[in-house]
């Protein structure tokens, strides 16, 4: 049995569609990547594993139990943690405080916790007092997954980790990605940035307006021309003209 | 009489009362806070507290001479007991008014119009279940015009006191909970991102549950305060709500600090611009700040959000 299993998921924003029986499962120990254009769906898809949106049709079912009608807060609890787009660190909080906030559930091993953060994220150990707001976004986004880790997860749903950060910065934050799944978290990493999130995951799904398109061994996706053209931008001489 | 002469008095009585628009405008700002709602009904919560505590100390008074412990005893008992009345009623309010609404993801516009409905029926309910006099607490509670010292020529009389250090010692208790518990934390996250805060595992309709109750709770206690100088009654919500309202808006919606400056601000300025208007436009002056702050600086003193020691 999967850790986390979708199937058939249908989510309607009003009269839309945003995702038209989407299925796929991620094995305990993996990274899984979910790739897609904008408006693809990704983001729907974390949403309503994790409880924000309510799925009109389908089943999702996490370390087999279901999902479907649980709410939010409960998810989180059991142990399946989103890490939401944009990061959405509370900003007139200070960095300690948005840490707390991870384990508002449980805060038995704070401390214990807190240390392993700022041993991931040495940054962030440097400026605890200082609030979320005024961080800089690789910054931030480092506090919205040690803040994620605080809840001491079996599964992370990363949505776009790399999104609009400096090369150098994503390179770390895509090797704490690895760092975190070799300590046995569970991964679904939704991101743009493919070529990145390929060359971490295992096996990869492609998003295409609310339906998976494709799905595969990570490696196997790296090599599809397809995936090549549309997603990594290796295409013919269209793209040094457009760019 | 020169208003150099008056300045001190009017600055005690403007603090006293200043206090107590705090302590209701608290309310206010912690709802706006986590829901960006504005529950107009909480002048109605902040009545049925009022009346809490003097039927709680009319009841409880014993005949014949009073003794210091008994009288404070029962201005505790008086306190307790409109809090309590104050949070239950922001209870009923809440999920009667409010949360039907917000589980058909209604329009802001339903919230006002149900919170105006709201008010008038409770304000009614209490006039018909207590009498349309007013009710005020009983005179030998203690002896609340003595003059216990004096600031600068100003009397200040033991009502003044126990009214200004019991609100003074709410703030205080408010601002430690907000900034410095887990509850307190819950609340700061929802208002400032409560779908995050869920992601956390906040559960949110829980938190603004309680954010309404511990509003009512300060409202009743603030009833029963309010009630020490100007007796109780099914109307008497309105003036003062309305004031702490302004109060909240001046200090910046939604900011708990704010609200305690806006509340002590409001106090003084209304009291000394009756010096200069005339005692009968006092309920002027505050009506004319509230129209002052939203033409110049609508985000209010200390700006709006429910920030870090919110």
């Amino acid at each position: 049995m999967s850790l986390l299993e979708l199937d058939d998921l249908v989510v309607r924003y009003g009269a839309v569609e945003a995702l038209k029986g989407v299925s796929l499962t991620v094995e305990e120990g993996e990274i899984v990547t979910l790739l897609g254009a904008n408006g693809a769906g990704k983001t729907t898809t974390l949403r309503t594993i994790s409880g924000l949106l309510r799925p009109s049709r389908g089943a999702i079912t996490f370390d087999g139990q279901p999902l479907k009608n649980i709410p939010a807060h409960e998810v989180a609890a059991m142990g399946l943690r989103h890490v939401p787009e944009g990061r959405r660190v509370f900003p007139q909080m200070s960095i300690v405080e948005n840490l707390e906030m991870g384990a508002y559930r449980d805060r038995k091993h704070l401390k214990v916790d807190m240390e392993r953060v700022f041993g991931l994220f040495p940054r962030l150990a440097e400026r605890q007092k200082q609030d979320g707001g005024t961080l800089s976004g690789g910054e931030q986004q480092m506090l919205a997954i040690g803040r994620a880790l605080m809840g001491r997860p079996r599964v992370l749903l990363l949505d776009e980790p790399s999104m609009g950060l400096a090369p150098l910065v994503v390179q770390t934050i895509f090797q704490i990605i690895g760092e975190i799944n070799a300590d046995g978290v569970t991964v679904l990493l939704v991101e743009q940035n493919a070529a990145q999130a390929l060359r971490r995951a295992s096996r990869g799904y492609v998003l295409e307006t609310g339906t998976i398109a494709m799905q595969g061994e990570a490696s196997a996706l790296l090599q599809d021309d397809r995936i090549r053209q549309v997603y990594l931008g290796e295409s013919t001489g269209d793209e040094a003209q457009a760019g | 009489m020169a208003f150099a002469d008056q300045f001190w008095q009017l600055t005690v009585t403007g603090l006293v009362i200043g206090s107590v628009y705090a302590v209701i405008a608290l309310g206010y700002t912690l709802v706006y806070g986590v829901l960006q709602l504005i529950n107009f009904a909480h002048s109605e919560v902040f009545m049925f507290g009022a009346f809490g505590g003097v039927f709680a100390t009319r009841a409880l008074l014993p005949s014949g001479n009073i003794s210091a412990t008994e009288s404070i005893g029962l201005v505790l008992l008086g306190l307790g007991i409109g809090a309590l009345c104050g949070g239950l009623a922001a209870f009923a309010l809440e999920r009667t008014a409010y949360r039907p609404l917000r589980r058909r993801g209604a329009p802001r516009l339903a919230y006002l119009i149900s919170a105006i409905g709201a008010s008038l029926f409770a304000s009614n309910l209490a006039g018909k279940e207590f009498g349309r006099d007013s009710v005020n607490i009983p005179k030998d509670l203690f002896d609340y015009n003595t003059q216990v010292f004096s600031v600068f020529g100003a009397r200040v009389s033991k009502q003044d006191l126990v009214v200004f250090v019991v609100a003074l010692a709410l703030l205080l208790l408010l601002d430690r909970l907000v900034s410095g518990t887990r509850l307190g934390q819950g609340i700061r996250s929802v208002a400032q991102d409560s779908d995050t805060a869920s992601l956390m595992g906040v559960n949110v309709e829980r938190i603004i549950v309680m954010t309404f109750v511990l509003g009512g709770l300060l409202a009743g206690a603030g009833g029963f305060l309010y009630a020490m100088k100007f007796n109780a009654s099914f109307t008497m919500g309105f003036i003062p709500g309305v004031k702490a309202f302004t109060a909240a808006v001046l200090g910046g919606i939604g900011n708990v600090r704010g609200a305690v400056l806006g509340g002590i601000v409001l106090g003084l300025v209304e009291n000394y611009g009756q010096f200069f208007l005339g005692a009968q436009n006092l309920d002027v002056v505050a009506f004319l700040v509230l129209v002052l702050i939203l033409l110049v600086r609508p985000s209010g003193l200390l700006g709006e959000r429910l920030g870090r020691a919110a």
